[in-house]
């Protein structure tokens, strides 16, 4: 672990700054396909879908990731992107906790860097990253061959022990110092994140992780 | 022999001889019940002193008849900004029983508020650096109609950490800093309602610390401070009273400020509990029964189904005076009223000093006394209830019973946690921990959204509580904790352990010699021991 350096907050992002998820993206933009037809098919497709995402988040984060994002194929860069400022004013704007931009603050006031590495992809949160004031963030990254999504995410797949190794690459590039830096996530599937840092925080936490942090005993926050 | 060592000097205070019933004394949330050594002093709380027959009445008229300044309705206009700011669940200690005092003040205030006009009224509870009250809690505290009324929007915790909220007000001739609640300094007229369970409370400490941030605190909430206050329940020779007092003019010269404060007996339990404040020798055969009932039945109950019971008994406590006005001169009165109800003249110190450790403290309502927390009601709490001279000879030794459990809460006390697993094992010095980590721990976000937005104490706040067992423990030579059911808390702490209160004994006397002289405080007592030689 590096020992000297900057102190930075790594935070995860769904359910731990914001309210929403990935299914609430999805859903955005499958009602706003082209056409009724189009749009009604992605719909309920997104919907039908949501038992079997949930069962697979439950198993794996990694595979919930691959197989969430096939969800995505087929549709154009240029509507995805043309959509994400929507996406942000409707979706994820009113979705901030509360308390995120205090938490932020706090810790810009104390010279640590904001950091948020998210499973989301990384056209959607461009701009909420912009409105929190984050220094950094990494987002998984679909694939795109002729303007068009593949369905696969590029690699690193920003999950689980992915998140962890990405912090500790992160912090040796940028001289952050690990032990005095803090983590906060809402999920048992961020563990590896959580570990990592001096400051562990369980936001919001489900009820594996409100577990996990009590009996280490790290802080559980609630920012709603 | 047995005749003269029963001889009473005070009310208050027995001579244990040959055929002296064991002594009843509290260990957590369970209480034992050990014989004494021949000639131990016990120290009782004073018999608590009627209250009066009509609280309502009392403070009407006190509001009505102030000290030094107008009655209250002639200070309240039409279209004021009035705020009315008051103690939080520390006080009074346990939570008494419903209606609480502040709810009978607070309908006697707003009526007055009401016929006069005043329509813009804040209900500001001064938790300074406490963990914020909950809903639950503030209900209980004011009734449901004014709850109803004024929550959440008018009727709200203190927030030491929001800084739109805060105004500076500069600093004292002793530099210093001062920044409180600004809708409570803004307001045309404060009013603070105060209980004064004990003589560190009330005066100018309501509003200068109640109301302030970390910042304001940390100038007189440090060890130095502590050390100088022999002790912090004697105001006069309080170094943290002065320092208070200063700001509390600083108050005063920024903000019109009408006081209403209170004093109340000592009735801490109701009919049936209030065997466990009586001397044993006096028991009749109903309170023997009383006894043996309350032992089997917590000997039969899990640790937190006992907390909850003992947590779950309101105090019985009846208002014995109320003085409204200006700040010092009210304060003044309550003292009078304070130490009248609690002080125990004591002839000579101790070599030995026994005092069980209870479930009560003023941070752990509804919550585990956690091992910092009996920390400061030993070296704090129970050390400091003196005036003129500690009841303990200096480099004496102190015995506690509690079981020191490993338990912390993580919702209301979460920076004690790493206070002592992380800090403690570095050390144990109060300057160095305050130097090296005490500003890491007050800005630590975590800890700060947690103190805001749950009912956590503030991150700086097991530092507090760590300084305020400062001078005890710069004066006691040594602590044993007897039936200590771990050794590594009280090995953290810089204490001693023994299995049971016997053996504890024993170890103070092979360290004070055979001739040691040996008093209990008569734990849960909030009594005032003026020691003299």
């Amino acid at each position: 672990m590096n020992k000297i350096g900057q102190p930075a907050a790594f935070y995860d992002l769904e359910g731990t700054l914001v309210s929403t998820n990935l299914v609430h993206t999805l859903a955005f933009y499958a009602k706003r396909q082209q056409g009724l037809w189009q749009t009604a098919k992605k719909s309920v497709g997104t919907l039908a879908k949501l038992p079997f995402f949930g069962l697979t988040d439950l198993y794996s984060r990694n595979v919930f990731n691959e197989v969430f994002f096939r969800s995505y194929e087929g549709l154009s860069q240029d509507r995805l992107r043309f959509f994400s400022e929507e996406l942000f004013e409707e979706v994820l704007k009113p979705a901030i906790f509360p308390g995120t931009f205090d938490l932020i603050n706090s810790g810009k006031k104390i010279g640590q860097r904001q950091v948020v590495l998210t499973g989301a992809l990384d056209f959607t949160i461009e701009r909420m990253m912009e409105h929190l004031g984050i220094d950094d963030y990494v987002a998984n990254r679909l694939e795109f061959v002729n303007g068009y999504a593949t369905g696969r995410v590029l690699p690193p797949v920003m999950a689980s022990a992915t998140k962890a190794q990405w912090i500790r690459e992160y912090a040796e590039r940028e001289n952050i110092n690990l032990s005095d830096s803090y983590a906060y996530s809402d999920s048992i599937s961020d563990l590896p994140m959580l570990s990592i840092v001096g400051h562990p925080v369980a936001v919001c936490p489900d009820f594996r992780l409100k577990q996990t942090a009590l009996q280490h005993d790290w802080a559980v926050l609630d920012l709603r | 022999m047995a005749l003269e060592l029963r001889r009473k000097t005070h009310e208050s205070i027995v001579f244990i001889d040959k055929d002296s019933a064991p002594r009843i004394m509290p260990n957590g949330e369970d209480f034992i019940i050990n014989d004494l050594p021949v000639g131990t002093r016990v120290i009782y709380p004073n018999p608590p002193i009627k209250g009066l027959p009509n609280r309502e009445a009392a403070i009407r008229y006190a509001v009505n008849h102030p000290i030094e300044m107008e009655p209250l309705y002639a200070l309240l206009e039409p279209g004021m900004r009035v705020t009315i700011a008051m103690d939080d669940i520390s006080l009074p200690l346990p939570p008494m029983a419903t209606p609480d005092l502040r709810q009978t003040m607070l309908e006697v205030v707003l009526d007055m508020c009401g016929a006069n006009g005043v329509d813009d009224v804040h209900l500001i509870i001064a938790n300074s650096l406490h963990r914020k009250m909950t809903e639950w809690e503030m209900k209980r505290m004011v009734g449901t109609k004014i709850f109803n009324e004024y929550h959440p929007d008018r009727y709200y915790n203190h927030d030491a950490e929001a800084d739109d909220e805060l105004v500076t007000l500069g600093h004292t001739r002793h530099n210093e800093p001062l920044r409180v609640n600004k809708r409570a300094i803004e307001s045309d007229l404060l009013i603070y309602l105060n209980i004064n369970l004990v003589p560190m409370d009330g005066g100018h400490k309501s509003v200068a610390v109640g109301l302030c941030d970390y910042e304001s605190l940390r100038a007189h909430h440090e060890p130095q401070t502590i050390r100088d206050s022999d002790s912090y329940m004697d105001p006069p020779r309080s170094a943290l009273n002065h320092k208070v007092i200063r700001l509390g003019k600083l108050v005063d010269e920024n903000c019109k400020v009408f006081h209403i404060e209170t004093a109340l007996n000592n009735k801490m339990f109701p009919e049936g509990y209030d065997i466990l404040t009586r001397n044993e020798d006096e028991f009749s055969f109903a309170d023997r029964l009383k006894w043996e009932t309350m032992k089997r039945t917590f000997s039969k109950m899990p640790r937190a189904a006992r907390r909850k019971m003992l947590h779950a008994i309101p105090a019985q406590y009846e208002m014995i005076g109320c003085f409204a006005g200006k700040t010092e001169p009210v304060h003044d009165k309550i003292l009078e009223l304070n130490y009248r109800q609690y002080e125990i003249p004591v002839k000579g110190q101790c070599d030995i000093l026994i005092s069980g450790i209870p479930d009560i403290s003023p941070y752990n309502v509804y919550s585990a006394l956690n091992p910092i927390l009996v920390q400061v009601m030993a070296l704090g709490y129970h050390f400091n209830m003196y005036r003129n001279k500690p009841l303990l000879r200096k480099g004496g030794v102190m015995i506690i019973t509690h079981p020191c459990f490993d338990e912390f809460d993580h919702k209301f006390h979460p920076s004690y946690i790493e206070f002592f697993h992380r800090l403690l094992p570095e050390s144990r010095d109060a300057f160095y921990l305050r130097e090296k980590y005490e500003r890491e721990f007050a800005t630590n976000p975590a800890y700060i959204e947690m103190y805001r937005r749950g009912n956590a104490y503030h991150g700086a706040h097991a530092f507090f509580m760590w300084y305020w067992g400062e001078n005890g423990r710069q004066h006691v030579g040594k602590v044993i904790v007897a039936g200590a059911e771990n050794a590594h808390v009280p090995e953290m702490l810089g204490w001693e352990r023994a299995d049971n209160l016997t053996e504890a004994i024993a170890m103070a006397r092979s360290y004070m010699g055979r001739s040691a002289e040996i008093t209990m405080l008569h734990q849960p007592i909030i009594g005032l021991c003026n020691v003299s030689d």
